[in-house]
């Protein structure tokens, strides 16, 4: 294959790679930018939200569209359920204090992953895609259900993007985000801001997986993954910034598959984590973030 | 440091000959307790207990589960005709995670502290590797159902053996004949990134250059890879077969990807069934795989000319025919992999009665009795076919399938004989100290 589609190829896997990855570092880095609050739980809220899909898909028959939006409805609404009461139950008992929390959603973890293996299986299950068309290009074929998940991806962050800046729940956000205890003086209900935040973040995490399972199966391990580079993701943009989020989301998402065609799967993986390291070192608030108050 | 109290000074504490006394006539009485004559007996009577290495957790879990029901088929069937040597067998289950640094405890765990008489059913090729040194320094008999070449290469130690499934450079070799004449003579070769997928890298070539067939480019893909499309600008176009091995989870992505990449003008494939074990081959997105080929270690689907014997395991271990659990269509077996067990237990079974076994105290003999087999007959104890075993090598060797996907079904169009499939050993075993 020529260096023209060769590159061609790269981009639009690196660009799906992207999309999917931006939902799910967004639902972290909300989390992290509101709460302060690392949850690692949040690749199991991902797993969470693929294998519902699966099950509303097989439970709903006729035309697998109905089964796809059924799933892309119930799913997320489902995860910001359970991580509702997840808030309830244990992070708020703890205060939200950063340690605790991050020992108590690695207990999430392991919960979730194994209440998945044991009710779904261990086995990976596919869900059909809503439409199944192919995008025959002179070089090679492509998937036309692929490139409609990056476009609901760019619509679903423009919408957050929008409630985050535009509306009054978003500006509750931003001020408990920006101050706590003034945000509670204020009269701000700042433990039901919480709930909803850990909720929302679940949520788009569930979302990404919903839209990503009918490329890659529903798997009661494929959290793993959306974690380490969610966290990635979001430490190269900034924790908390959303902005910073897209933007590393398309450079780790565009490089990982640009790489990994041209050199190696491995080669990509490494230069990532150097740039994480990097950042890290030169800029630790990340490229857009602001220094932690 | 002064010992104030006297606790170390042995000459402190005054025996009196009544204390003495009581300590005796206690001890007697406990060994006259009715515990301790059961206990006497335990050798002739007490169960044979197989320590099974269990994939239950990780990316082999769904190998992990038939594995679990195939083998307590096994089991309830010997037990039902009398056990090993007249004693009940009982199965010990311990979850390994599908990984080499829990697998190696489990075994430690098996001959410690469960004080199993052997270790039993590991398959993922780098959980054998990293628990086989566990087996060698316990001294404790290790039955592996892995298909890797590790085995045989006599690379790991005396105590492990794979006597109920072929080794996978036997398969690549007698299969290499029939892909060079009815596929394709220029290969692209797609494997997993570790130990299994090394030895179908490293046996395929020299096997198909025998027959006059060239493996053009080779893809190692890593094992924890969910997208594919991106190494197929990596095919050649001058490809007539792909020939791809995959394990775990993303398989289906793997063929679905292929098929929006190629569309209906694909090179022919030709796979191995370990990709879609597990899994529908009626699975959306599958449909590419119509008219492909597969190895099958034993077929998937019911075929016309099964013995009585491959109908009565199927319906022992409880799969339908097109291979699914009996009750639940979706529930897909591991066929081409499970029935292993099943034979590696008659096997075990066969070497203790061989060896007069009866405890851990006779591991020793029950090695050099496994050693000594050379054949197992087609039957009820082996219903896959019938094998030649090497003691040298601690490898059986049996006949393969090559089925083709045809009407959302897999049939069998060839089987090899077990001549095909044998080499020159690369080493013995038996030179090792027990």
């Amino acid at each position: 294959m020529h260096f023209g589609p060769h590159l061609l190829l790269a981009a639009l896997e690196g660009l799906v790679t992207s999309a999917v990855l931006a939902l799910t570092a967004l639902g972290l880095s909300l989390v992290f930018g509101v709460m302060r609050i690392v949850n690692v739980a949040h690749g199991e809220f991902f797993m969470l939200g693929a294998v519902l899909a699966w099950a509303i898909s097989t439970a709903i028959s006729g035309h697998p569209a109905i089964g796809f939006v059924a799933a892309l409805v119930i799913a997320p609404l489902f995860v910001g359920l359970v991580a509702f009461l997840a808030e309830w139950l244990v992070l708020r008992r703890l205060n939200y204090n950063p340690e605790s929390t991050i020992v108590a959603t690695i207990g999430m973890l392991y919960i979730i992953q194994q209440l998945a293996l044991t009710f779904y299986g261990p086995e990976a299950r596919p869900v059909e895609p809503p439409f199944s068309y192919r995008i025959l290009l002179p070089w090679f074929g492509y998937s036309g259900y692929k490139l409609s998940v990056v476009a609901a991806s760019a619509i679903l962050l423009v919408i957050t993007w929008l409630v985050l800046t535009r509306t009054k729940i978003g500006l509750i956000m931003r001020a408990t985000q920006y101050d706590r205890e003034t945000a509670q003086a204020f009269g701000i209900p700042v433990e039901r801001v919480y709930a909803g935040v850990f909720a929302v973040g679940a949520m788009l995490a569930a979302i990404a997986a919903v839209l990503i399972v009918p490329i890659s199966q529903a798997h009661y391990l494929m959290g793993q993954d959306p974690l380490l580079l969610s966290f990635i993701v979001v430490i190269i943009g900034g924790l908390g910034s959303l902005r910073g989020t897209v933007v590393a989301a398309v450079l780790i998402g565009l490089s990982d598959g640009i790489i990994s065609m041209f050199f190696s799967p491995t080669l990509a993986k490494i230069i990532a984590t150097l740039v994480v390291a990097m950042v890290l070192v030169f800029r630790p608030q990340g490229l857009f973030g602001t220094a932690p108050r | 440091m002064a010992d104030k109290n006297g606790f170390f000074d042995l000459s402190k504490t005054t025996l009196s000959r009544r204390t003495a006394l009581k300590g005796i006539a206690a001890g007697a009485g406990l060994a006259l307790a009715p515990g301790f004559v059961r206990y006497s007996q335990a050798q002739s009577s007490a169960p044979i207990r197989i320590g099974f290495q269990s994939h239950r957790t990780g990316i082999g879990a769904a190998y992990g589960r038939w594995y679990e029901k195939t083998s307590a088929a096994a089991v309830k069937a010997i037990n039902d005709a009398g056990g090993i040597g007249g004693r009940k067998v009982e199965l010990v289950i311990e979850d390994d995670g599908t990984d080499p640094a829990r697998g190696a405890e489990v075994v430690n765990k098996f001959a410690k502290q469960h004080k199993t008489d052997i270790v039993f059913g590991t398959l993922f090729s780098h959980v054998v590797i990293g628990s086989a040194p566990a087996a060698g320094e316990n001294k404790i008999p290790y039955f592996v159902v892995s298909e890797g070449h590790h085995v045989a290469s006599t690379k790991l130690n005396r105590y492990v053996f794979q006597p109920g499934i072929t080794d996978v450079k036997s398969q690549i070799q007698s299969m290499a004949p029939w892909i060079a004449a009815n596929a394709g003579k220029k290969v692209t070769q797609i494997f997993p990134d570790f130990a299994f997928g090394y030895d179908h890298r490293d046996y395929l070539p020299p096997a198909l250059k025998a027959q006059g067939a060239d493996v053009i480019a080779q893809i190692a893909i890593p094992p924890t890879e969910s997208s594919f499309t991106k190494y197929f600008p990596q095919i050649p176009a001058e490809t007539e077969v792909i020939y791809h091995v995959m394990v775990g989870p993303a398989v289906l992505t793997f063929v679905k990807e292929l098929g929006e990449f190629y569309g209906s003008q694909r090179p022919q494939l030709f796979g191995f069934m370990d990709s879609l074990e597990a899994t529908d081959i009626n699975s959306p997105g599958l449909e590419f795989l119509d008219g492909s080929h597969f190895w099958e270690g034993s077929p998937r689907y019911a075929q016309p000319d099964d013995s009585a014997a491959q109908k009565a395991y199927r319906a022992a271990v409880g799969i339908d025919d097109n291979g699914a659990a009996v009750g639940d269509p979706k529930d897909v077996s591991t066929a081409s992999h499970m029935f292993g067990c099943w034979e590696t237990l008659y096997v075990v079974k066969k070497a203790m009665e061989d060896a007069g076994y009866k405890g851990p105290e006779d591991r020793a003999k029950l090695v050099e009795a496994t050693e000594a087999l050379k054949e197992f007959a087609e039957g009820p104890e082996h219903p896959q076919g019938p094998k030649t075993f090497n003691g040298k090598i601690h490898q059986c060797f049996g006949i393969q399938n090559i089925s083709k996907v045809e009407g959302g079904k897999l049939k069998v169009v060839h089987k090899t004989k077990i001549e095909d499939g044998l080499y020159e050993p690369e080493g013995d075993y038996t030179k090792q100290a027990l």
